[in-house]
């Protein structure tokens, strides 16, 4: 299939208009053809630009590679590129210059890091209150999800593990899936199981169909050990004292048929959760990954599942699942899939700005950095750190002093930027509960509190441009690339020489650092 | 809301409808281009309904937090009866202007003036958790699974921008540091969280974060400001595109602040000395100040998070030094707000999250401390329509229990939206819109015992 876009834009370039193609943001309108063995990907696209075209909508043009370097380090590792980085990629003539810098953020360090950090919110990782997990807890269940995260561990391994989770939560750390919940009734954990694996709102469901899942939660017991705050989850056939797990339903209907002290009513559950038939279980994941990914669920909110909340490309969810369980689970393919799709890498500049466009990816949205990259991009590019700590005496949790903000495990270690820009506060779950709204008070903030002023004027791009006596060319070069991760345009550079001359200065130097750290275009990922 | 979602359908009608088809980018911006007002109907979205300003007897309302929970049996519940064992150093608590009230030995100026404030004797919500009990008493609420707004937050949302204030800075200050992981807003979001000044009030220069930065002159802001404009290039390149007008929008609303007269309110030295002096020079005196300024320009929320309160250890050292800046902080505000008439508007309470074990612990490694106690504690309220010289509640002889009318986090919460004029049944905008009111519903379950009739 041939998009009309190209048509469109070919008309508007013969009409001379300057609108067609963004100098800065795009490379080019779409060209896309479903050609023979077409990867999954290209199913994706096809999928994608057919459901646009039934609704009379032309998607955005392809990003510029340097808003796809800056998109993909921000979307995939969390982490803003450094100017060397930026300008080695935009070196590069090879055709697969794209897929390979996927492939290299997939590999990197920061990938298990900032991944753990998203599955946290999910899966609740902070200490006190109102989760209560103790802090030797949160680092037990964050060691787990981090590590798992850097194996690859596939995903229906990842699951049952922790279903099956037993034994103390300070050393098997997967166990506190069943602390870090407010309500560890049998119902509010199959809430939770229905919240976090499922995607669904159990608080949506009819009652009996909640209790009817809390059945399988119900030969489940916590105790106490000799250490503090250390306890035990255990399979306990006796804490069913109204034998609930008699009338266990599966949520899609099917009976449990449990039968007292045979077996553990979770692993009857994980069996019946974790199955290629079940698309509760693949579509949850593959939904969630898609909207961290492109900004917005296939069906949205992402953990907002049920019959009339329906996706917005059923036949996409469909192939992401099929694609997915094809592949045993693994969630870097999921990744990989989706990130070299055409969709992921369409401009942000609408064709057409409405909610049909946007629901069904004809662009990419914008979207505010989430607080931990804000300011570890802040801290990158100004070198200079923050300092962490835990407000929770004992025991007392050592923070290292270069921890970047995406690597804190504890929920409850924070700053006030983090909570000004949103950070959630990991008592639900819910992945609404992160705020990246704009607000006057995160602007003041930005535009002249002391705590980013003296970053800018202690940063090596000002100190470095007076000592070297950078002209203003290689001063605005250096800073565009080094902050907006591309290079200035002509006109860019000259309204900052009519700003402060052509000699560079540390007046000039700061301001520019200021002015291009309070753009829209840093602060969002576009 | 997803900010995302860049026009609601209705929007979106409206759009498709003025040009009779489907608007495409490049039509929106040549109509952008040329000045026409058709990208102006995307409004920024606001997430509740026009509502008008409540009215009460209350405009404002100044918390001061005891951060870590003061102890109730040293401050506004003394029990000298209750033995050595119990009142350690602080055995002689002192007559009130009101007969019959005595209150500690260390608060002599709050003693003169006990007709202007009344006392709660018997707070309690049975949880000795500083998390849980700070949420409890400034939400009214103990949540399972949602995290609600705080009074403050709430008090912003009904009184703040959406109905129209428009002081000079945020309508929800909080002075001087925020409570750390005490989420303010809760789920009414980032909008409704309050301003926290950082610096110190009692510094040479209260350096408000944000608002008053001293190496930056007024000439090279407005240089700045030009200077971030013209090089807006993403901005340029989607004119019409909702989120960033919002960003745009807020860099105004955040100008103000630097460029306007807030710097000038926030400026301590514009008091005399005598004044200053008055309060105490200290940060929880001067902070006392600064909430006093801050009401006479209209604010509708302050809270003065005053920290140190937690004295597991050395805690009578830290009441003789604490105790006199609280007493004297404290009395100037209530007695100044109480000579220029503001008291009547302004509702002052204070308290922090629990009180303190009345058994003083001698045992190491406390050796002479107060640990935390939920179950019965007190509360200072004064002005904003309650009554002053007024005991409402007590505890038992030794102030380890409610002895007569309870008083729950919700029943003094709820008084003080009364007396505000927010509707005890105003709904707040659940995020899973789940109905729900300003004050807890029966079906909550939450414990109440009803409004402080007594004061009111």
């Amino acid at each position: 299939m041939r998009i009309r876009i190209t048509l469109i834009s070919l008309i508007a370039a013969l009409c001379g208009t300057a609108y067609g193609i963004h100098p800065v943001y795009e490379s080019g309108p779409v060209e896309f053809h479903l050609g023979q063995n077409p990867s999954v990907s290209e199913q994706i696209d096809d999928l994608i630009f057919k459901r646009l075209h039934e609704l009379d909508l032309d998607p955005a043009n392809l990003t510029s590679d340097s808003a796809f370097l800056r998109r993909a380090y921000l979307v995939v590792i969390g982490t803003l590129p450094s100017a060397e980085e930026v300008t080695r990629f935009l070196g590069s003539a090879d055709p697969n210059r794209r897929t390979q810098l996927i492939d290299e953020l997939l590999a990197r360090d920061e990938f298990p890091e900032y991944w753990a950090m998203k599955w946290c919110d999910v899966l609740r990782v902070k200490a006190e209150f109102p989760i209560k997990l103790w802090p030797n807890a949160v680092q037990a269940y964050y060691r787990w999800i981090f590590t798992s995260l850097r194996a690859n561990k596939p995903y229906d391994q990842f699951v049952r593990e922790l279903l099956l989770a037993n034994g103390s939560n300070f050393r098997n750390g997967e166990v506190n899936f069943f602390r870090a919940m407010q309500d560890r009734s049998p119902d509010g954990i199959a809430a939770t199981v229905a919240l976090t694996l499922m995607g669904e709102r159990a608080d949506k469901w009819p009652k009996k169909k909640l209790e009817a899942l809390g059945g399988f939660f119900c030969e489940l017991s916590y105790k106490s050990t000799a250490e503090w705050k250390e306890e035990i989850v255990y399979y306990d056939p006796i804490a069913d004292k109204e034998n609930r797990a008699e009338t266990a339903i599966f949520p899609d209907g099917t009976p449990g048929n449990l039968r007292k002290f045979k077996q553990d009513p979770r692993e009857v559950f994980a069996d019946w959760l974790i199955r290629p038939e079940n698309p509760a279980f693949s579509r949850a994941i593959v939904n969630r990954i898609w909207a961290w990914l492109m900004g917005r669920g296939i069906v949205e909110e992402p953990d907002d599942i049920r019959p009339d909340n329906p996706p917005s490309n059923p036949a996409l969810l469909e192939l992401l699942q099929k694609d997915f369980i094809a592949n045993n689970y693994d969630l870097k393919h999921v990744y990989r899939v989706i990130l070299n799709t055409k969709t992921f890498q369409l401009s942000s500049i609408p064709n057409l700005d409405a909610p049909e466009a946007t629901a069904n990816f004809a662009h990419y949205p914008l979207r505010r950095m989430e607080a931990e990259v804000m300011i570890d991009a802040l801290n990158l590019i100004t070198v200079t750190d923050e300092v962490y700590s835990s407000p929770i005496p004992e025991p007392f949790t050592f923070v290292p002093e270069d921890i970047r903000a995406i690597g804190i495990a504890d929920g409850s270690i924070t700053s006030s930027f983090l909570e000004l820009f949103g950070r959630p506060p990991r008592d639900t779950g819910y992945m609404a509960e992160r705020n990246t709204r704009s607000s006057s008070q995160q602007r003041l903030h930005l535009l002249n509190s002391s705590h980013v002023l003296k970053k800018i004027k202690t940063c090596p791009l000002v100190t470095k441009a007076v000592e070297e006596k950078w002209d203003t060319e290689k001063l605005a070069r250096t800073a565009y690339l080094t902050i907006l991760s591309r290079n200035p345009m002509p006109e860019e550079i000259q309204a900052i020489t009519q700003y402060g001359g052509s000699d560079g200065g540390k007046d000039l130097a700061e301001d520019l650092v200021w002015m291009l750290l309070n753009q829209p275009e840093f602060n969002y990922i576009h | 809301m997803n900010p995302f979602e860049t026009l609601n359908a209705q929007q979106f009608n409206r759009l498709v409808s003025s040009a009779g088809v489907p608007m495409t980018r490049r039509e929106a911006l040549r109509r952008s281009v040329y000045g026409s007002a058709g990208l102006l109907l995307m409004e920024p979205l606001s997430i509740r309904a026009d509502q008008p300003t409540p009215t009460g007897k209350a405009k404002s309302v100044i918390q001061i937090w005891l951060w870590g929970g003061a102890c109730h049996v040293d401050t506004f519940d003394p029990k000298p009866e209750a033995g050595a064992a119990y009142v350690g150093q602080l055995n002689e608590p002192i007559e009130t202007n009101v007969s019959g009230i005595r209150i500690g030995q260390l608060l002599p100026e709050l003693a003169k003036i006990a007709d202007k404030y009344s006392l709660i004797r018997s707070m309690t919500h049975r949880n000795n958790g500083h998390e849980t009990a700070a949420y409890l008493v400034q939400t009214g609420r103990s949540s399972e699974r949602d995290v609600f707004p705080c009074i403050g937050a709430v008090t912003s949302y009904f009184k703040g921008y959406d109905s129209g204030y428009t002081g000079l800075v945020p309508p929800y200050i909080v002075l001087t540091q925020p409570q750390g992981r005490f989420s303010e807003a809760g789920f009414l979001g980032p909008k409704y969280k309050p301003f926290a000044t950082g610096s110190d009030p009692n510094a040479q220069v209260f350096a408000v974060e944000g608002v008053v930065s001293p190496d930056v002159t007024e000439e090279r802001q407005k240089n700045r400001r030009d200077f971030l404009g013209k090089l807006n290039t993403l901005g340029g390149a989607i004119p019409g595109d909702a989120t960033l007008k919002t960003v745009l929008q807020n860099n105004e609303q955040a100008y103000e602040m630097i460029l306007g007269d807030a710097g000038k309110l926030f400026n301590l030295s514009l008091e005399t000395d005598e004044v200053r002096n008055k309060y105490g020079r200290n940060t929880f005196g001067q902070s006392c100040l600064m909430a006093r300024r801050l009401v006479e320009k209209g604010v509708p929320y302050i809270t003065i998070n005053y920290q140190g309160w937690d004295t597991h250890k050395q805690h009578f050292q830290i009441m003789n030094r604490k105790l006199p800046e609280l007493d004297q902080g404290l009395a100037a505000l209530i007695s100044d707000l109480s000579a220029s008439g503001l008291l009547d508007s302004t509702v002052v309470w204070c308290l922090g999250e629990f009180g303190r074990t009345p058994k003083v612990a001698m045992e190491s490694p406390w050796n002479g401390g107060r640990h935390h106690w939920g179950n019965v504690f007190s509360a200072l309220v004064a002005g904003g329509g309650f009554k002053g010289g007024q005991v409402v509640g007590e505890s038992d002889a030794k102030g380890e229990d409610v002895k007569s009318r309870p008083v729950y986090p919700a029943d003094l919460i709820s008084s003080i939206y009364g007396q505000l004029g927010i509707p005890e049944d105003a709904p707040l905008p659940h995020p899973l819109g789940t109905p729900t009111c300003v004050v807890p519903g029966k079906d909550e379950k939450v414990p109440m015992e009803g409004k402080l009739t007594e004061l009111i």
